[in-house]
């Protein structure tokens, strides 16, 4: 039995380097992000890593104002909301993550379809410090 | 592939609920007893409980909720039917569905001949941030959560992939709220026994007593564009199009279908079962439609060999306004992109020509999440069977469909019940 390398915490660990890998599946060449261990597509059971771009659009988004206890600790709430989004990347998958550089208070100025770009946000001190997957508007 | 059938007939002949609420001072094996004692009451010629061999129960999650794990015997055991086995099903919001198609199995496969399927959740007793953080688990907290996504804003995305998809007003589904709230207040058991207009009233009521300026909205419509009075929860999804945090239980109870009539002259059958499975929202091939929804009512329809058109009662999981309207295309009666016009010409309300969640959906009869997929059953029971009293259907009513859906459509439930 071969170990399964793409793991979330492979995963994580290649964002804390500020790089959005993902996996090309050796069988058919379906690429996904995240990484799957298993193709979805083909079944087959032997992948490759794979460097995304970065580089996609908006596909769906939302700005949040009811937040959750993670975000309401980052300094969102009611008055101060964000913006979370389905991103597709120019490779083809999509993948979520929260977007910056829109104004999440008028939710109505953001559109489907904006262009954007990875963005990595570092949050927690020490043991608990993380990198989280984002995505800045470009233009 | 060739189309799935059951082992055997399956019939529904009893079928109740707990009103659903926030109940203080109630837990979840307490409104269970209550969904358990008015379904025993609904079977016309009576029944001893002893004859009920298994327990199936739809709970997403009692260990968050009431910090209590292991549910499904203890319930078992709090309306005397030990040592009956008894396991709890969990599949996020559809747990109830999910915990019907299991006992329908059961019985279609000879080894039971009669089984108790519930659903229960009791949530008002936390915060409402750790409900939302409760629900949240029902998505990827690896590869969606750290998004900052909640609930709300999972479906508020949905939403706007579609009004960009399809030209779709935010007031589409604020038309949904409003007519939802119209069917649950013909609903004694409903969350909100309270039309838009009637809160409206209460709300100047209210600011009359307090010494406050009377709020001066013209209709409804301003009302729910009010950002004080229904404020934004996830853009483009207010206070108004979300379903509410519900304490409820339901039960129904199925049985052979050749030991039907033993129990009433009125019986459904359960001619139809469909459950499909799907990844994150970012991991499907479109975020305009629920694809599990549409396998799981494509096998339901095969199975019962009938189609969209032919459904009479329908109940879908409107746990945001948006869902709904995806559910009404997801199951056919409506094409891709036309769902918001239907729901904004009225063809969605009970005199139009395709009524959709007569009870008030989980809008506004509540959403106790793993009740909920049961209580779904229970409008049908009603009105297939003429029992529904003021928001009984015209006509001679002969299938009805429930749509459960469990996270954003990761699990989708569909059933379909006939009268003979």
């Amino acid at each position: 039995m071969s170990e399964n390398i793409f793991t979330s915490t492979a995963y994580n660990q290649r964002l804390g380097e500020h790089t959005l890998m993902g996996t090309r599946c050796s069988s058919c060449g379906a690429v996904h992000l995240p990484p799957r261990p298993i193709c979805p597509h083909c079944l087959s059971e032997t992948a490759e890593w794979v460097q995304f771009s970065g580089k996609g659009k908006v596909a769906a988004f939302t700005s949040i104002y009811i937040a959750p206890t993670a975000m309401i600790a980052e300094g969102f709430s009611r008055t101060n909301p964000y913006c979370s989004a389905v991103v597709q990347l120019v490779e083809g998958p999509m993948i979520s993550a929260q977007i910056l550089g829109v104004d999440a208070s008028h939710p109505e100025t953001i559109r489907v379809g904006l262009p954007v770009e990875a963005a990595f946000i570092e949050r927690g001190e020490g043991e608990q410090k993380r990198t989280f997957l984002a995505f800045q508007v470009v233009g | 592939m060739p189309v799935k059938k059951l082992g055997r007939g399956v019939a529904l002949v009893g079928a109740g609920m707990s009103k659903f609420g926030a109940f203080p001072g109630k837990n979840g094996r307490d409104l269970f007893v209550e969904a358990f004692t008015e379904m025993h009451q609904s079977v016309d010629k009576g029944f001893d409980p002893h004859e009920i061999e298994a327990v199936y129960i739809g709970n997403y999650s009692s260990d968050l909720f009431e910090g209590q794990g292991h549910t499904a015997p203890i319930l078992t055991d709090w309306i005397g039917l030990t040592p009956r086995p008894a396991v709890r099903i969990e599949d996020a919001c559809a747990s109830g569905g999910a915990a019907l198609r299991q006992g329908l199995i059961a019985v279609a496969s000879g080894l039971y001949d009669m089984v108790l399927v519930g659903g229960v959740e009791k949530m008002t007793d936390l915060p409402t941030e750790r409900v939302t953080d409760t629900l949240a688990t029902a998505a990827d907290v690896v590869y969606e959560i750290p998004a900052g996504f909640t609930f709300p804003g999972f479906y508020a995305a949905m939403a706007t992939a579609y009004m960009d998809r399809y030209g779709c007003p935010v007031e589409a589904f604020l038309q949904v709220g409003l007519k939802n709230h119209a069917h649950g207040a013909l609903n004694e058991k409903a969350q909100f026994g309270q039309t838009i207009a009637d809160i409206m009233e209460a709300r100047k009521k209210s600011a009359a007593k307090k010494g406050l300026p009377a709020p001066t909205w013209a209709n409804e419509m301003e009302f729910l564009c009010d950002p004080k009075a229904n404020p934004m929860i996830a853009w483009p999804l207010r206070l108004y199009d979300c379903s509410p945090i519900s304490d409820g239980a339901a039960a129904v109870l199925l049985v052979a279908e050749e030991l039907a009539r033993r129990f009433t002259d009125a019986p459904l059958y359960v001619t139809g079962t469909g459950q499909a499975s799907d990844g994150a929202l970012h991991d499907r091939s479109t975020l305009t439609a629920i694809p599990s929804a549409q396998k799981a009512a494509q096998d339901a329809y095969a199975m019962a060999g009938v189609k969209s058109a032919d459904i009479d009662v329908v109940e879908v999981h409107d746990c945001f306004t948006a869902a709904e309207i995806i559910a009404t295309e997801d199951l056919g009666f409506f094409a891709p992109g036309e769902g918001w016009r239907a729901a904004g010409a009225g063809s969605t309300t009970r005199g139009g020509s395709r009524p959709i969640n007569t009870s008030g959906g989980l809008k506004s009869k509540g959403h106790p999440v793993g009740a909920s997929g049961v209580g779904q059953v229970i409008e049908v029971w009603k009105q297939l069977r003429g029992q529904a009293g003021t928001r009984q259907l015209p006509g001679n009513l002969r299938l009805g469909l429930t749509h459960n859906v469990g996270g954003t459509g990761q699990t989708c439930t569909v059933h379909i019940f006939e009268r003979r």
